[in-house]
């Protein structure tokens, strides 16, 4: 029964993801608490270059696994691969980065172990003998401690940027590497993945934007949408909006902003009627000057603008325009 | 093709959150609940596909007794027939739990195509779906944003990140996790509300659904919820909206110097 923690490091394009160390960075520190070794697991057809990458981190080993059927991502291939690691090394800890990828096949790995995955963690701390994981409810007006039942091995996945990935600890030597071939049957892999792809090319580049208007649910309905255009103009920004209002068709999926739209970091961003649920956040808190204005004075988007106004966006933004128009040389 | 829906209601949008006594919960007595919105886009995808290819559409909800109002509406949107599961040992169960309990529900069935929202806006465990595939041994895919379906297999478009997709290919019965957006549900008509009153909706428990004990056992319990911790660096603008404007805009120009 290895004391161990266990980090999956996702991979594109031959690279490690950021999503990889940053994983690393948060088992590296998990395992320090807990007085465990730190091993890393990166699953492909042919992952030597990867895996010699990551064992410039501080670990104990590197795990390549390997399959002909491992080239491209599926969970069912995934799931079965990984699920041949963890019996064979029983960790006490599996961590994720919060991914699509590992939003995909986790659960089901975790599931097949017969154990549970706390999933999305901003963090955790000590409490005692005990670990408490932190994790968003409520589309993140509230926080969650929780904590695990039963017997390890522990699934955890921790949000995108919950640890740095410049403070993964490297280490003095490379760590060692140890190929490990999965045994898998093409009948294994049952949900085939194609290539990924993007949808007709993107008309609006908003990641150029010196200035952003964004718009939220706060809006109410696309008649209104007139009036953040006018700010918008005034203030010589392009228009964006959260995940909802293009889901409504009231903007295109081209002007959506945040985790499966556009990342963006502008001058100014002007946050109207947006609560700022975390897939939101990730696409946009890199802004430097972040303005929010929303009823809700719980909104998580308070929690990242520069300057905050709880009110009435309808009340707001007419004299906005007003004073913006005033104050701009013509 | 029968399709089996797994929908769950949860507080409304835009409902105020209040903790309960033990601050292990929200206090469900404040709020207003509604259908959790990646839910009714799961729905919508399944009415459309008996539409184009015939067959039936049964809605499942694990729930206390007011979440069989979610299922009255889901009748009425044109669902064929509901099952609530309902058990004083199906409170606060976590993902793993949940989804046990479900494929349970969902085995008795046998339907084609299994189709759930990517996350429930409340817990947010984004698990339950895939999870569910993995208990009844049927491949999944999550985040989908179009589905194809034939006789025997689904060709459907899974998201990735950053405005990427690909297309998966995998054979029925399967499990798929829904993302809004994917279609423009309707609205239940008068008709349809009328209509709901006369389809069946069937009560299911613990014992009913030959579950053993060990079925509920939990994987990770919440020990306490609260408002996340202020970072304080947000600085707030108060006053008349006039007077905001002018604030606003003074300190845009002078301070952050953006305008």
């Amino acid at each position: 029964m290895g004391d161990e923690v266990l980090v999956f490091a996702e991979h594109h394009g031959g690279k490690p993801a950021r999503a990889a160390w940053e994983a690393l960075a948060g088992g590296q520190r998990l395992a320090r608490d807990i007085g465990a070794a730190v091993a890393t697991v990166v699953a492909g057809e042919d992952v030597a270059a990867l895996a010699d990458e990551l064992a410039g981190a501080e670990l104990s080993e590197v795990v390549a696994l390997t399959s002909p059927l491992l080239r491209d991502y599926t969970p069912d291939g995934y799931t079965a691969a990984l699920f041949q690691v963890i019996e064979q090394r029983q960790p006490r800890f599996v961590v994720f980065s919060h991914t699509y990828q590992a939003r995909d096949f986790a659960p089901r790995l975790a599931a097949r172990e017969g154990r549970g995955l706390i999933g999305d963690c901003l963090g955790y701390r000590r409490d005692g003998d005990r670990l408490v994981f932190v994790r968003p409810v409520f589309q993140g007006k509230l926080c969650a401690d929780t904590e695990f039942v039963g017997e390890p091995p522990y699934f955890v996945s921790f949000q995108a940027a919950a640890f740095r990935e410049d403070s993964v600890q490297r280490g003095a030597a490379p760590a060692r590497v140890t190929s490990v071939a999965a045994s898998l049957t093409p009948e294994t892999i049952r949900a085939q993945a194609g290539e990924p792809f993007r949808e007709a090319k993107q008309a609006v580049d908003l990641t150029q934007a010196r200035a952003i208007v964004a718009v939220g649910r706060g809006i109410k309905g696309p008649e209104n949408l007139e009036l953040a255009k006018k700010l918008a103009e005034a203030l010589g920004a392009e228009l964006g909006a959260s995940r909802p209002i293009c889901d409504s068709g009231w903007l295109p999926m081209d002007r959506q902003i945040g985790s499966s739209g556009q990342t963006v970091a502008p001058h100014l961003y002007v946050a109207l009627g947006i609560s700022g649920a975390i897939q939101h956040q990730v696409g946009m808190k890199g802004s430097r000057t972040i303005v929010a204005i929303n009823k809700d004075k719980e909104a998580p988007i308070f929690e990242i603008a520069t300057y905050g106004v709880v009110g009435d966006l309808f009340e707001i933004v007419p004299p906005l325009i007003e004073e913006i128009k005033k104050k701009k040389p013509a | 093709m029968k399709i089996a829906v797994c929908i769950k209601q949860v507080p409304a949008r835009d409902a105020v959150l209040r903790l309960n006594a033990e601050s292990t919960w929200v206090r469900e007595t404040d709020v207003s609940f509604e259908i959790n919105e990646p839910d009714i886009y799961a729905l919508e995808e399944a009415l459309r596909l008996r539409e184009k290819r015939g067959g039936e559409v049964a809605v499942c909800t694990l729930g206390p007794e007011r979440a069989a109002q979610a299922l009255k509406e889901a009748l009425a949107k044109g669902a064929d027939r509901a099952w609530h599961l309902d058990d004083p040992a199906f409170q606060n169960l976590d993902a793993y739990a949940t989804a046990r309990v479900l494929a349970a529900a969902v085995a008795r069935e046998n339907p084609d195509l299994v189709l759930t929202g990517l996350q429930a806006d409340d817990d947010g465990f984004a698990q339950t779906g895939v999870i569910l595939a993995e208990m009844l041994g049927w491949p999944h895919a999550t985040i989908i944003m179009e589905i194809q379906a034939s006789e025997k297999a689904l060709k459907v478009k899974r998201e990735l990140e950053a405005g990427w997709f690909q297309w998966i290919e995998m054979p029925l019965p399967a499990v798929l996790t829904i993302q809004s957006g994917i279609n423009k549900p309707r609205y239940a008509t008068l008709k349809g509300i009328l209509a709901a009153k006369n389809k069946p909706l069937q009560k299911l428990g613990f014992e009913g659904l030959g579950l053993a004990p060990e079925a509920v056992s939990l994987r990770q319990k919440i020990s306490k919820i609260y408002a996340p911790p202020k970072s304080g660096k947000t600085e707030f603008l108060e006053g008349a909206s006039k007077e905001i404007a002018r604030k606003l805009v003074e300190k845009l120009k002078n301070e952050a110097r953006v305008i």
